[in-house]
């Protein structure tokens, strides 16, 4: 049987895995973004997880809520990336050195 | 459900969404030729909208006839203080916005984009729906609107690669604040049952459960990284050095009171049943703030990336107001961050007058040598504002660190205090560096362009708030920030 621990796990699993896509990887940005997609939907599964465990509909609702505002956040996040590729011609992450930091 | 009560509470919203559609429509069809009109425009409604929220101001209100949408809004005088602020400083960042997009400190493109104010208008929007929020779930809504169009704002100079490394960084980092956020509520949706502020409280009572516990962890990281609070401030220099500076006049004024806003309503509204579980938490990041805020400023030549370490520092000292978890703090929290935002205005007015004749802008301790000499009510104004951000008194920066103080150690938190006094020592000695560069060394010449009236008439409307003649000021602000802290409290 399935139950809310086995879905919390994976979810802190996918959780650590976003954050360390964040801060180990040393390539890509695209990578970064596909990391900041899995600490969304880590906490995507949290809540409907939660959901339905205690039958109450408010974190599915959330859950919605938090799909529609990650759609506009990959949006802006790859429209910055093409302006910054466009100056620059790179989008490897140690590149991003103009400032120190 | 009737939605006209709840719409009358949100009318300050309602006005500047309707006026962010139908200017960004104007954007759309008007092109860059009318963002000069779409400015004043967005100016007019954000002054509109801040007329609005007088009367509520000025008697005060709180209680059930506050709340609208079924409990998600909450518009009670500490919602209506931030509000007023964050209009105020966000008509501040429209006025200095033409004069710098349309010279040569804007690099090749000299054309003040239409988005510009649009984008303003809605982060504002955003800003409003944040402190204002009574559920998890507003509070993201609030949060991203003003951050998605704050990491706009920060690379909008596309063709600048600073601007477009500054919104790169912006994004990542603050893309990355929203997860830890959003994770720590969902675990206290799973741990308490709801995602009201109410709900959440309520199920937060007695000993706190291991999921609860890092749910209440996870949300104040969050938080702290919005406000860039020590351990999570990394991104502040880079971002505040790379956007373009009425960007980063706004950044550093308006999101910082509507992040500071937030952190104390949720630290007393939703955690208020357990003070104990976050005091020490944000006892440390004030003093840590405050410490790295000040010894990070110290060998700074950048004068941004020094004002990004000087918001961190007085970031601290706003955070050791609501560290005190009293009434008291957290009024002494609104007035210190009235007075912060006058003077980080100011501060960053006074860096988009160092211009030459072309208009580019000059933001090194190289080029304002001698200023006194060359331009010398911009030194004075600069020197007034830095000796205000270190403290000193008569100014009005001295005042508010009194009150800071004055309700930390009434708290009988007496060595904290003490430990923040000593920190703020440090922070002088780079303020004061100001003073040897401006006014003893061989004049730079380079500053040598004019600037208009509005830089003028904003510089002045700054510098008088914080001089000693401020202080006449101090009995009203002290009544409305004490109105909107019971507010805070009485939802308990």
């Amino acid at each position: 049987m399935i139950g809310i621990e086995h879905y919390l796990t994976v979810g802190a699993i996918l959780f650590v895995l976003g954050v360390l896509g964040i801060f180990l990887n040393r390539k890509n940005v695209i990578v970064i973004l596909m990391a900041v997609e899995l600490i969304l939907l880590a906490v995507n599964l949290n809540l409907v997880a939660f959901s339905a465990f205690m039958q109450d509909l408010v974190g599915q609702i959330f859950a919605m809520l938090v799909l529609t505002v990650a759609a506009a956040e990959a949006a802006i996040g790859l429209a910055i990336l093409v302006i910054y590729f466009r100056t620059r011609g790179s989008i490897a992450v140690d590149d991003i050195n103009r400032m120190k930091g | 459900m009737d939605f006209v009560p709840s719409f009358a509470l949100v009318a300050p919203e309602l006005l500047l969404i309707g006026a962010g559609l139908v200017l960004l429509l104007v954007a759309a069809w008007g092109g860059d030729k009318a963002a000069r009109g779409i400015a004043i425009a967005a100016a007019a409604a954000l002054f509109g909208a801040g007329l609005m929220l007088v009367p509520g101001l000025h008697v005060g209100v709180d209680g059930p006839a506050t709340l609208a949408f079924g409990g998600l809004i909450k518009v009670d005088s500490f919602a209506l203080f931030a509000k007023a602020l964050i209009y105020l400083a966000a008509i501040g960042a429209l006025i200095v916005a033409p004069a710098f997009f349309n010279s040569a400190a804007a690099g090749t493109e000299r054309v003040m984009r239409a988005e510009y104010p649009v984008l303003i208008l809605f982060a504002t929007v955003g800003m409003s729906i944040m402190v204002s929020a009574n559920d998890f779930m507003s509070l993201y809504l609030g949060l991203e609107l003003n951050s998605l169009s704050a990491y706009v704002l920060a690379a909008i100079l596309r063709r600048d690669t600073r601007s477009g490394e500054a919104g790169l960084k912006y994004f990542v980092l603050g893309a990355l604040a929203s997860g830890i956020l959003l994770y720590g509520m969902s675990l206290l949706y799973g741990f308490t049952g709801g995602t009201a502020f109410t709900a959440v409280r309520a199920g937060l009572t007695g000993e706190m459960g291991t999921g609860a516990l890092f749910g209440v962890i996870f949300v104040l990281s969050g938080l702290a990284f919005k406000i860039s609070a020590v351990p999570f401030h990394m991104w502040t220099p880079d971002v505040y050095e790379g956007a373009p500076t009425p960007v980063t006049a706004f950044f550093a004024t308006a999101p910082k009171v509507a992040a500071v806003a937030l952190t104390a309503r949720v630290a007393f509204e939703v955690f208020g049943g357990q003070v104990q579980a976050w005091q020490q938490i944000v006892m440390f990041t004030a003093l840590a703030s405050i410490i790295f805020g000040a010894l990070g400023a110290i060998g700074q030549e950048n004068l941004k990336r020094l004002l990004a370490y000087s918001s961190i520092n007085n970031i601290g000292f706003i955070l050791l107001g609501l560290a005190v978890a009293n009434a008291d703090g957290a009024s002494a929290m609104l007035v210190y961050l009235f007075i912060y935002v006058a003077m980080s205005l100011g501060s960053f007015v006074a860096l988009l007058m160092l211009r030459d004749d072309e208009g580019a802008l000059f933001e090194t301790f190289a080029d304002i040598r001698g200023l006194s000499v060359t331009r010398p009510a911009i030194a004075w104004a600069l020197l007034l504002f830095m000796f205000s951000l270190a403290g000193i008194p008569p100014l009005l920066g001295f005042y508010s660190k009194f009150v800071v103080f004055q309700a930390t150690v009434e708290a009988g938190l007496i060595a904290f205090g003490a430990i923040a006094i000593a920190a703020s020592v440090i922070g002088a000695f780079y303020y004061i560096k100001f003073v040897k560069v401006m006014f003893f060394d061989e004049p730079a010449g380079v500053v040598t362009g004019k600037s208009g009236a509005g830089h003028w008439a904003l510089l002045g409307l700054t510098a008088l708030i914080i001089s000693p003649l401020g202080y006449l000021l101090t009995p009203s602000l002290t009544d409305l920030a004490d109105k909107a802290a019971a507010s805070l409290f009485l939802a308990v």
